[in-house]
């Protein structure tokens, strides 16, 4: 079994189901990417996965480890981490103060992790003291990014990482994204630009009305002609 | 020479001085407001209310050290009584948010709802306090009632005009300097006050990161409670106790939350200086200041008084007026209402 898996997930708003089996799994040091046309439910996998949304049937494993019942506050304790798409920062803090809040629930010394975040995103370094709802676009998603790794979380989940962000700056998220990767995180993330993102991709699904259409490694959904056809634009 | 400078003591000793104070109570009772706006997301309009409950606690107390004979003259008595009496309104504000407002909370009511229940608890707090001290005005200011009267100023510096500070002004402005300075302190630098402005940033995002409300809401409460009950003391102290004036006070608390920017802690401390001083500007009879100013056949025959004095809440209500249509976040861009 992989490190992190979401095992035939039934989940809905109400009586409308959004989610119909869906299976989603991801290995430490490893990248998944959810793709699929808008309302196939990537942002609801997401937050089943992370405890945002109840499951009606499945479950959740870390580490071979039943987290079905965790609630997300709980889950991030357990290693987990979680960008969400929109409002992900602190807009009046400053981007330190952003980045103390990520690490709220360590009760031990953060300045480690913080200079570790800051040789990751050296950007954040120079711009630490300025309210991170000042910032550009991408510097925001960076200091999304960061706040969720001060828990130096086991894996990180991202819900499009690079929604409204140009695409020099979707590239640098990207890189900094493989980056984390190789230090071991586990990475899930949800994806609009399909094709960027299944280029770094060790594991792509394709989802389409809450269940997995496709699921193979990135490169070998890039080279699936129907995968192309219908989801990549050709 | 003689004439600007009398001029000046005149506008100090009516406005300046007098502006100072209650700017400062109203600062007080404005970062109150906005506090509970920036945590619980609502306009709290029992906030008058609970600062009279505080004043009439400090009131108790100093009844019972003067007649046990306890006091700290030259100072007023009402400065030991003040620990009391914040201690007991924030007692009852825990207890208001246990039994009214987190029912409400849990049932994540609109803001609306939440506003009208702050109404019900002014109506009942404003009953309970009438039934316990009445509803008529009660002097508790004992000790030196002047730092500097007007006469001794006269003889000090030889100007036809004189200054007066009394103690309890001096008293308002040190106490809401160290006061504001300790929240601004707490807000800024401690963990706590940091996942304060976090919740109220972006509550979802706090909850992601581990932060519990519940922590959160009790210790706004207990800022909100320690500073209305010093608010109130300090404007009690000043200008009289009266039980129906801080019904009315909740306007221009308002005006100078609203003003400075809602949900602003620095806004709010501002705002409350801005109205006081608008109000004392505009209600200000100048005649006496332009005849010290203007060659004597200038001088006015008018009070040249843009405003009475009766209605200094118009100021705050228009200020109000005019900055919700030019820019409705407020000076220091806080939430939109």
């Amino acid at each position: 079994m992989s490190f992190f898996v979401g095992s035939n997930m039934y989940a809905g708003y109400g009586a409308s189901m959004i989610l119909n089996g869906c299976d989603i799994a991801v290995d430490k040091g490893k990248i998944a990417v959810i793709v699929g046309p808008n309302g196939a439910g990537k942002s609801t996998a997401m937050k089943a996965l992370f405890g945002m949304l109840p499951l009606q049937k499945g479950s959740v494993f870390m580490d071979a480890t039943d987290i079905t019942t965790l609630r997300p506050e709980q889950r991030v304790i357990q290693g987990m981490g979680y960008v969400p798409q929109i409002n992900n920062v602190f807009p009046s803090m400053t981007v330190l103060e952003n980045l103390e809040m990520g690490g709220f629930v360590r009760r031990d010394d953060l300045s480690d992790t913080i200079s570790d975040i800051f040789d990751l995103f050296p950007i954040l370094k120079t711009k630490q003291n300025q309210p991170a709802g000042e910032l550009s676009g991408g510097q925001r998603q960076q200091v999304a990014v960061a706040r969720a790794l001060m828990t130096q979380p086991k894996i990180l989940m991202l819900d499009e990482p690079t929604a409204g962000v140009s695409p020099i700056v979707m590239d640098e998220l990207f890189d900094r994204i493989i980056d984390i990767a190789k230090t071991g995180v586990a990475i899930i993330m949800v994806e609009q630009n399909a094709k960027q993102a299944l280029q770094i991709a060790d594991t792509g699904y394709v989802l389409v009305q809450g269940e997995n259409k496709f699921n193979d490694t990135g490169a070998a959904l890039l080279a699936n002609a129907e995968v192309r056809q219908a989801f990549l634009g050709g | 020479m003689i004439d600007v400078a009398n001029a000046i003591t005149l506008l100090a000793n009516y406005i300046i001085v007098p502006s100072l104070a209650y700017g400062s109570q109203l600062a007080l009772g404005a970062l109150g407001i906005t506090l509970v706006y920036a945590v619980l997301r609502f306009s709290n309009f029992a906030h008058g209310e609970m600062m009279s409950f505080g004043t009439m606690i400090a009131i108790l107390m100093v009844w019972l050290f003067q007649s046990i004979g306890i006091s700290i003259a030259p100072l007023p008595t009402a400065l030991i009584a003040l620990p009391f009496s914040i201690i007991t309104t924030i007692f009852l504000l825990l207890i208001l948010d246990k039994f009214v407002f987190r029912y409400y909370q849990s049932q994540r009511v609109q803001p609306v709802t939440f506003m009208i229940v702050s109404v019900g608890v002014m109506f009942f707090l404003a009953g309970f306090i009438r039934f316990i001290i009445g509803t008529s005005k009660k002097n508790f200011a004992d000790g030196e009632r002047f730092i500097i009267k007007a006469s001794e100023f006269k003889q000090m510096t030889g100007l036809a005009e004189g200054l007066s500070i009394r103690t309890t002004q001096a008293i308002t402005v040190i106490a809401t300097l160290i006061l504001v300075t300790a929240i601004f302190w707490f807000l800024n630098k401690t963990r706590m006050g940091k996942s304060m402005r976090a919740f109220s940033d972006n509550e979802d995002l706090a909850l992601l990161s581990g932060i519990k409300p519940e922590r959160v809401i009790i210790v706004t409460w207990m800022l909100v409670g320690a500073l209305a009950a010093v608010a109130g003391t300090l404007y009690g102290l000043d200008k009289g106790y009266k039980p129906f004036v801080y019904l009315q006070l909740v306007l221009p608390i308002f005006a100078a939350a609203i003003v400075g920017g809602v949900g602003n802690p620095i806004g709010a401390v501002i705002g409350g200086y801005v109205i006081a001083f608008s109000e004392a500007f505009i209600t200000f009879a100048y005649k006496r200041f332009l005849t010290y100013l203007l060659p004597d056949e200038w001088a006015p025959d008018g009070l040249v008084q843009l405003l009475s004095t009766e209605y200094k809440f118009a100021v705050s209500f228009v200020l109000l007026v005019i900055v919700l249509l030019v820019r409705p976040t407020g000076l220091f861009r806080g939430k939109t209402l």
